[in-house]
């Protein structure tokens, strides 16, 4: 931590034989999915509406991963550390709400008082799934506060296992629905009355985090840790109490997201937070890993992508199945982000320069 | 500097030493069957050996080109099943290995003087996991047959292994034509469960005749299974006069499948028909109708999805979905016998299509070794494994809960009987009458 | 003030009563209850359950100075951790959980009062046995150093033992069988003779450590082992395997093997030169699928190969795989570098399964009929046969790294992994150092791959998840980074035990995670650490300890 050394010192500015391979790589890529999207809409199987539905349901999509990925990249600007378990911290949430809203389902509440029983099963599920970051982040990391950084990591995987298996030894490896809401089934306009409820979760629990982060002494300390951990204590600033906020804020936002990917999706498992997981990280990465504005354009961004992408990108080879390759997409995005553009789209904030 | 290279030379010495001893110990290569004298099973079959107290214990041992198992005295007679017991389709094969328990109730727990052991492996319906399991099953010495797998995609790369550990293995519920494809069929491989040949035909002969549906799409899911069964199905409807518009996939881990959905609709589609499993079959039941152009399109699946979960997962968007399967409205008394003792046992009415298919191959395989075993005058057993397998290919007429199963050349052994039922209700409590009704044949 | 020194033992109490409700609603006490170890009394479930409020006991007992306070604080934390496991009992007993919680059985509430069942009967057992595991325990952590590991670690033992009888009874001769072990578990006889020996051999093994400590108290290797002697009666064991070991071990050796090759491979990269690679697995995958697509007859041009020269492809082309991940992450470091190289791993295993590439490599039925080396007339078809392949190539990787680690480029990759740009002001070309880094680390991952492909017969896409590639991290974490008998250790443990041990397979994971969440929190270093690597792990911890209470001060100050 006490180096801060030029991020871009390579021994010279002379551009190597390896750099121009890997843009030649990349320039190849480029050219192959703008090919494969002229194609594409020259055939013109796809009408305007089509096009537009999948924006929709993109966005749904990456509505729910930016909420995730939002407790990424809370956590990587104030620690520098990814916390691979974050993923299960939303799963957490879901898998344990699912029997909140099964019991108000049975009990009839959830029929009577939609809206009521909605807010609760939000907030049960940020609760969860706040105890359980808080709690990971006692357990698995706190006392390895400045060993090298394989150690975090290692023991994130290692929690990220446990919370799985404990879940799975818990409730079962079954798959369990949801129950369906009545006043959000069917269409509003082109969208689904899901989808709207998504978004609006996600842009409130957004406007709520903004707010807390700029206005609350809480906030103020957690911003001032990531700006630079050390000067921050000397301040007076209890820095182990703001890194459990963050721990705390970003679980929260994790169990709203799992209760908002149930309304979409229905069926929640043990093994759910695995995916979606990675690709918030893809998405925090995408908009600028510490800065919270592009973990919430980065998630949307990737929604979109893996949406469209699939049919503009590969419906002109006339690949087959071409969906299956979605997930190639986003991780090829992430790649590619890490190779050409480290900072984001958005750039890293959040946190100081240095990035080791 | 100079150690490792000289240890490095005396161990290549040893290992080329421990090479040729190896190489010793080889059993003889196989010849070909017909070649050796083993005993057939006419042979050994009537009055076994052990009936009449003979003097000479070490002539009963017989001989195999596979191997003899021997099973001492008070050692069990271990059979083994290989389904997938976690994960969405765990009622798939929970519901066969209840089959195989119950048949061992039936037998008293108990074969010509041993106990019988059940072991297992979760084979978990993906071709990762039917290798794991069958590399497992395979390095236990002690297993006389297996009952299983659950999916296609465990058999296609399970069985090879299974057979050159020299086991045998008869499936519930596999029903790809691939696995009994002359080309493609390895000689351990048996199943009682019909060829999807049949159900994509019948399930075609539903859509066109019966419905009189023409623009089909199909979706499959990678899966052996899905994949060949989506290909009968659009082959069969292509024959009957249909067009099929569009064939997609999607992987099992798929949340999403809107996109893929709207694909399809580009093309109109009156039946999706996409034969895959859980979660991702629910995922497609809950998605379809929300999609511009799909609000009046039909939704097919098939045994993979013939469970009460299916309903559960899916909620209201599953009443109207149709499900081809085993039917097995048709069955005799004694299949209704067994499904009340399945109800005693396990406080629920069969969960999944392939109980009674579990039930059948193992007693398939009991027959079997009735058949073949040997026994010593000391109560020791001796099974030839190849004698055992040629004792179940010769399986004919076997009354069985399914029908009267015979097994052909290529291990089919299917009495195959097909209906489609159609989601009428959301009430899984009392599976199936309560959510599904028979409506064709 | 009584309440105040207390605060420790009803602490350590309470943790441990909510790890056994943990352990026991994840099932993982539940399960084996039938599973004996030592008698017809000892199960595996009243083991762990005797283990925790001894193991509360003794984490009791060494925060207090000396015995007189630790015996009882100890029976106090154990007795508490008793009570709380015979709530649990009574709330599954009285309430309804099942509809949630799938192991809230009665059952459960039977084997946790240790067969009394929630009441009062149930209580005093609880509490007898919680006393009695308090008064040994705490007894323990009185003794002076070596007695109490030496007691310890023969009753682990004794319990290994037990539970391995499946595996190893069959191996022994028909006479220490028959004597050992019961119908089920080891006889008491045996767990009483398994016990003394091996406290006697922990004693030896101790007083002979303690003489070494004045010469070197830090070797990684004992040093017994680096007699010519010993490595070549090591060597020879090791070869003879397949004479002894029967099928089932063969096969689980055969699969140690494959994760030594890879943790050697991964070794070079993130022990050696400090590279986390999160995606090693597609090398892993590349090998695999090349053997697979040159000797199998199902996919691509319809041609086959004779594996042995399908091999030396395959691990070219791994090389060149390894050149490809490493060209563009060459800029990278640390957590981006994780990141970016898991994302190359996921590619790798998307690609694979995709339909797209169905014709040539298979899709998600993945590939089968692939080919099996032969020499001359011998076909090398047995996990037995397959073995000694296996063992060649890893000592083959052994070798070789050795002498990599011995070589300049070795000295260039601990310098880029000390400080990449001090290492490269001192003229190390960081390009050179890192692809080859890359590469050769990429053809262990291959060779191990295309061996893998060989005896499985078939792979499919499935087989190179990311848990692979985490699992070979785990191999090199849990052994020493850039330790080399580390890294046989750690496959023994990681990959070898478990599938011993394969009743517990629905629980393997979930030991795993808190496996590798207290290795770190109590062992960062690794089990046979490499010394240098050991040396900066604990500088670094010690000095997070020395900032952390200063931070909470100025913090709260």
């Amino acid at each position: 931590m006490t180096i801060a050394a030029p991020h871009r010192f390579t021994g010279g500015r002379r551009i190597d034989i390896s750099q121009l391979i890997v843009w030649t790589i990349g320039g190849i890529l480029l050219a192959i999915v703008l090919l494969g999207s002229i194609l594409t809409l020259r055939a013109g199987h796809y009408t305007a509406a089509q096009w537009r539905d999948f924006v929709v349901f993109g966005i749904a999509q990456g509505a729910i991963y930016a909420l995730i990925a939002l407790g990424y990249t809370m956590v990587y600007g104030v620690l520098r550390m990814i916390n691979f378990a974050h993923g299960e911290v939303f799963m957490s949430g879901a898998m344990t709400t699912f029997f909140l809203a099964d019991y108000l389902n049975r009990s009839g509440f959830l029929k009577a008082h939609p809206w009521i029983s909605l807010v609760a099963m939000l907030l049960f599920s940020g609760l969860v799934s706040m105890t359980v970051a808080v709690l990971v982040e006692r357990i698995a990391y706190r006392p390895l506060r400045g060993a090298p950084r394989l150690v975090p990591l290692i023991t994130a995987v290692g929690a990220s296992f446990f919370l799985q298996y404990t879940f799975r030894g818990l409730f079962g490896s079954g798959v369990r629905a949801y129950p369906a809401i009545p006043v959000l089934q069917g269409k509003l306009w082109v969208f689904q009355k899901t989808q709207i409820a998504v978004f609006v979760g996600v842009l409130i629990t957004l406007a709520l985090l903004v707010l807390f982060l700029q206005r609350t002494r809480a906030g103020l300390a957690i911003r001032a840790v990531a700006e630079d951990r050390e000067a921050a204590a000397l301040m007076g600033v209890d820095v182990d109490r703001a890194i459990v906020t963050t721990f705390a804020v970003g679980g929260f936002m994790a169990g709203i997201a799992g209760v908002l990917y149930a309304l979409v999706f229905v069926q929640v498992q043990f093994f759910m937070g695995f995916l979606p997981g990675i690709k918030a990280f893809t998405a925090a990465v995408l908009g600028g890993i510490g800065n919270l504005p592009g973990a919430a354009v980065g998630g949307l961004v990737l929604g979109v992508i893996e949406s469209i992408g699939p049919s503009l990108f590969f419906d002109g080879y006339g690949i087959r199945a071409a969906h299956q390759l979605k997930d190639v997409i986003a991780f090829t995005i992430l790649v590619l982000i890490l190779i050409f553009r480290p900072t984001g789209l958005l750039g890293e904030r959040l946190g100081g320069e240095e990035r080791v | 500097m100079r150690r490792p290279i000289r240890s490095f030379t005396v161990l290549l010495l040893l290992l080329a030493f421990v090479l040729a001893a190896c190489q010793r110990a080889q059993p003889t290569p196989t010849p070909a069957p017909a070649a050796q004298p083993s005993p057939t099973p006419a042979a050994a079959a009537s009055p076994t050996p052990a009936a009449q107290p003979t003097p000479q214990a070490q002539v009963t041992k017989p001989t195999d080109p596979i191997g003899v198992l021997e099973i001492k005295p008070g050692e069990p007679i271990v059979l083994a099943w290989m389904l997938t017991v976690s994960g969405g389709t765990a009622q798939l094969g929970e519901d066969s290995k209840r089959g195989i328990e119950i048949a061992i109730e039936d037998l008293g727990g108990e074969l010509l003087g041993h106990k019988i052991e059940l072991v297992g492996e979760d084979s978990g319906c993906n071709p990762e996991g039917g290798q794991a399991a069958a590399t497992r099953l395979a390095a236990n010495p002690r297993i006389v047959a297996i009952v299983g797998s659950s999916c296609s995609s465990e058999a296609r790369v399970g069985a090879p292994i299974i057979d050159q550990a020299g086991l045998v293995m008869v499936s519930p519920s596999n029903t790809a034509p691939d696995l009994t494809d002359p080309a493609k069929h390895v000689d351990a491989y048996l199943r009682v469960a019909h060829n999807d040949k049949v159900q994509g035909r019948v399930a075609a002969e539903f859509v066109v005749n019966k419905l009189g549906l023409k623009r089909v799409a199909t979706i499959h899911d990678g899966s052996l299974y899905a994949e060949q069964l989506a290909n009968v199905f659009a082959e069969n409807v292509q024959k009957l006069g249909g067009t099929v518009v569009a064939q997609e996939a999607v992987s099992p881990e798929d949340t999403d499948m809107r996109p893929v959905l709207t694909r399809i609709a580009t093309q109109q589609p009156e039946l999706i028909y996409y034969p895959i499993f859980n979660p991702a079959g629910s995922y497609i039941t809950l998605q379809a109708k929300e999609i511009s152009g799909l609000e009046n399109v039909k939704l097919m699946s098939a045994d993979g999805l013939l469970e009460p979960q299916t309903v559960q997962n899916a909620g209201q968007a599953a009443v109207g979905l149709y499900l081809s399967g085993p039917d097995l409205t048709v069955l005799g008394p004694k299949y209704q016998e067994f499904v009340q003792k399945y109800q005693q046992k396990y406080g629920t009415k069969p969960v999944a299509g392939f109980h009674a298919h579990a039930y059948d191959a193992t007693m398939m395989i009991v027959e079997a070794i009735k058949k073949v075993a040997v026994q010593a005058p000391d109560g020791t057993l001796y099974i030839p494994r190849k004698a055992l397998r040629e004792a179940l290919y010769q399986t004919k007429n076997f009354s069985g809960l399914t029908g009267n199963l015979t097994c052909d050349q290529y291990g089919d052994c299917a009495d195959p009987k097909i209906a489609v039922y159609e989601v009428f209700s959301t009430d899984t409590a009392g599976w199936p009458d309560s959510a599904i009704r028979k409506i064709y044949p | 003030m009584i309440v105040h020194a207390a605060r420790r033992a009803i602490f350590i109490g309470l943790v441990a009563g909510i790890a056994g409700w943990h352990l026991s609603l994840v099932g993982l006490i539940p399960a084996f209850a039938q599973r004996r170890l030592v008698g017809d009394a000892l199960t595996f479930s009243y083991a762990l359950l005797v283990a925790l409020l001894a193991l509360a006991a003794y984490a009791t007992g060494r925060r207090y100075p000396g015995a007189v306070q630790r015996i009882p604080w100890g029976i106090l934390s154990a007795l508490l951790s008793s009570l709380m496991l015979f709530l649990l009992a009574l709330l599954v007993t009285h309430l309804n959980l099942r509809q949630i919680l799938l192991n809230a059985t009665p059952e459960l509430a039977r084997v946790l009062t240790f067969g009394g069942g929630a009441s009062g009967a149930g209580l005093v057992r609880l509490l007898l046995i919680g006393l009695l595991a308090g008064l040994f325990a705490g007894g323990l952590s009185a003794l002076p150093r070596p007695w109490g590991r030496v007691i310890v670690s023969a009753a682990l033992m004794t319990l290994l033992l037990g539970l391995l009888r499946d595996v190893l009874g069959p191996l022994l001769p028909q006479v220490v069988t028959s004597f050992l072990y019961g119908t089920a578990g080891l006889s008491l006889a045996g767990a009483l003779v398994t016990f003394l020996l091996a406290a006697v051999l922990f004693t030896l093994r101790w007083s002979l450590r303690a003489k070494a400590v004045t010469a070197r108290a830090t070797a990684a290797v004992p040093a017994t082992l680096r007699q010519p002697v010993t490595q070549a009666l090591l060597l020879l064991i090791l070869a003879s395997v397949p004479l002894w070991a029967g099928l089932f071990l063969s096969n689980v050796a055969d699969f140690v093997g494959f994760y030594i090759l890879m943790g050697l491979g991964l070794n070079l990269v993130l022990g050696f030169a400090g590279l986390l690679d999160l995606g090693y697995v597609a090398f892993f995958a590349v090998g695999a699928y090349t053997m697979a697509v040159l000797t199998s007859p199902e996919v691509g041009q319809r041609f086959t190969l004779d594996f042995w020269i399908a091999l030396p492809i395959a691990i070219v082309t791994t090389v060149l795989a390894g050149l490809l991940v490493g060209l563009p992450v060459l800029r990278m470091r640390g957590d981006y570098l994780a990141i970016a190289t898991l994302g190359f791993g996921e590619i790798v295993r998307l690609l694979v399964l995709s339909d797209w590439l169905k014709p040539y490599l298979g899709g998600a039925q993945g590939v089968t009929r692939i080919g099996r080396p032969s020499i001359a007339s011998w076909r090398i078809d047995s996990p037995q046969e397959f073995y000694l392949l296996v063992l060649l190539s890893c000592l083959f990787a052994w070798f070789l790294s050795v002498r990599l680690r011995d070589s300049r480029l070795g000295r260039s990759w601990f310098a880029i992994r000390e400080d990449e740009h001090v290492a490269q002001a001192m003229g190390i070309n960081r390009v050179t150092a890192k692809l080859s880094a890359f590469a050769i680390g990429a053809s262990f991952g291959g060779l191990s791959g295309a061996l893998f492909a060989s005896l499985v017969g078939s792979v499919v896409p499935a087989s190179f998840s990311l848990l692979v590639s985490i699992n070979v991290v785990a191999v090199l974490v849990l052994g020493g980074m850039g330790s080399l008998p580390g890294v046989v250790v750690g496959a023994l443990a990681l990959v070898g035990l478990p599938e011993l041990l394969r009743e517990f397979q629905e629980y393997r994971l979930l030991v795993y995670g808190i496996v590798l969440i207290a290795m770190m929190l109590f062992r960062p270093a690794g089990l046979l650490p490499e010394r240098i690597h050991r040396r900066e792990l604990e500088e670094a911890v010690e000095e997070a300890r020395e900032i952390a209470p200063a931070e909470i001060a100025t913090g709260r100050g």
